[in-house]
């Protein structure tokens, strides 16, 4: 742990910029780490040890608004006589997460061209509320009839019938609410999903958030105990510090400094003044990935990988193709 | 939305599509129940359900195509 930041009573200090060491692909190659920490279907927190910020913020961004995701981008609507305008209705639709998993897809080239089974998906919904919908719902006066994702089928294309079930790309949870219907109101429309970058439009993001922390580190300069054991206990989040009991008297350790979310709750009592140092580790990065559940997290940090690969080496490329002008 | 109340008001919506062919049956909807009633010219203007008076005609099947965003 060289070089950490430390967290005072009102200011950062930041020791970046004083002792940057020169990049070096050996020590790199030893120093670097990834440890999973957290893993389930759409969640994933992992640590990347040893690792500049910029490129841990590099991963974050590409995470966030390159790595591409299929989205409904076209909205053919037949009919639409409830409540919710045209347009409103299409920007909805739009917004609504697809299963489809965006590798097996093209980047559609002509945005006017023919949806085909390599680039687009077509989805269709045709529903009527009638007087019977509404006798099902029990007698109320003001009721409406709830049109949810559930009504939104998935019609095959070319021979995307063989390829896919509706379960591989219909539509990710089927209780989000579209419209509400009064009897005799209907809709029908066709949707085109295509490929994109969220980048162009936040529809095509394939996670809801990605984000980053550094470790928290937390020091304790002097022996804590008694009721100021107790009290650091509760300037902490749960689990941050434990209390052990020696000879009758309650002392203070630092059990789990990972679940500090270093608030700074220490630094308003006297008595620990000078007593606790509180600092970031600057290489250690906590990073947590939460997908919209098309793809698996892993998978798109694995894509945003690539991305990056990609980028660096057209930048690269585009240097070294200068100087030779 | 047109509301019809007289027959000789329906007229003039006829000759708004003249290539109609003569006697053709249009979809109204009561302005009360919401009820799409089928109405041929000179029909009494009046929902089979309900009996009420005002009709509206339904938004035409003609495509109009949006970007979902």
């Amino acid at each position: 742990m060289d070089n950490p930041i430390i967290m005072n009573k009102y200011s950062i200090e930041r020791t970046l910029g004083n002792e940057i060491k020169p990049y070096n692909y050996d020590e790199f190659v030893k120093n670097f780490k990834i440890n999973i920490i957290s893993r389930s279907d759409n969640d994933l927190e992992f640590d990347l040890v040893g690792i500049d910020v910029a490129v841990a913020n590099s991963l974050r961004r590409v995470i966030i608004s390159e790595v591409p995701s299929m989205a409904i981008e076209k909205v053919h609507i037949y009919q639409n006589t409830s409540y919710i305008l045209d347009e409103i209705l299409a920007h909805r639709l739009g917004l609504i997460p697809l299963k489809a998993d965006p590798r097996q897809f093209k980047m559609k080239e002509d945005e006017n061209s023919e949806p085909n089974e390599h680039d687009s998906l077509v989805y269709e919904m045709k529903i009527k509320c009638t007087k019977k919908d509404l006798d099902a719902l029990a007698h109320k006066q003001f009721i409406s009839f709830p049109v949810y994702s559930k009504h939104i089928k998935w019609l095959p294309l070319g021979n995307q019938k063989d390829i896919f079930t509706e379960k591989d790309v219909g539509i990710i949870s089927d209780d989000i609410l579209i419209a509400k219907l009064r009897p005799g109101q209907e809709i029908e429309l066709k949707m085109f999903a295509v490929k994109g970058v969220p980048k162009d439009h936040a529809k095509f993001q394939s996670v809801c958030t990605a984000w980053y922390r550094m470790m928290p580190n937390i020091k304790l300069l002097d022996e804590i105990k008694g009721n100021d054991a107790v009290l650091l206990q509760s300037c902490f989040p749960k689990g941050v510090i434990g209390l052990k009991s020696v000879k009758g008297v309650l002392i203070a350790f630092v059990e789990d400094s990972r679940k500090d979310n270093s608030s700074r709750n220490v630094f308003r009592y006297k008595q620990f003044d000078n007593k606790i140092l509180l600092s970031k580790i600057q290489d250690h990065f906590i990073f947590t990935i939460e997908s919209v559940g098309a793809m698996d997290p892993s998978l798109i940090f694995l894509e945003a990988l690539n991305i990056l690969t990609r980028k660096v080496n057209s930048a690269s490329e585009s240097a070294l193709n200068q100087t030779e002008i | 939305m047109r509301i019809l109340r007289k027959p000789s008001y329906r007229m003039i919506t006829e000759a708004e599509t003249p290539d109609d062919a003569p006697k053709k049956a249009l979809i109204y909807i009561c302005g009360a129940c919401q009820a799409e009633n089928e109405m041929k010219p000179k029909d009494p203007i009046r929902c089979r359900e309900c009996g009420y008076r005002i009709m509206y005609k339904k938004r035409t099947k003609r495509l109009v195509v949006f970007n979902a965003r």
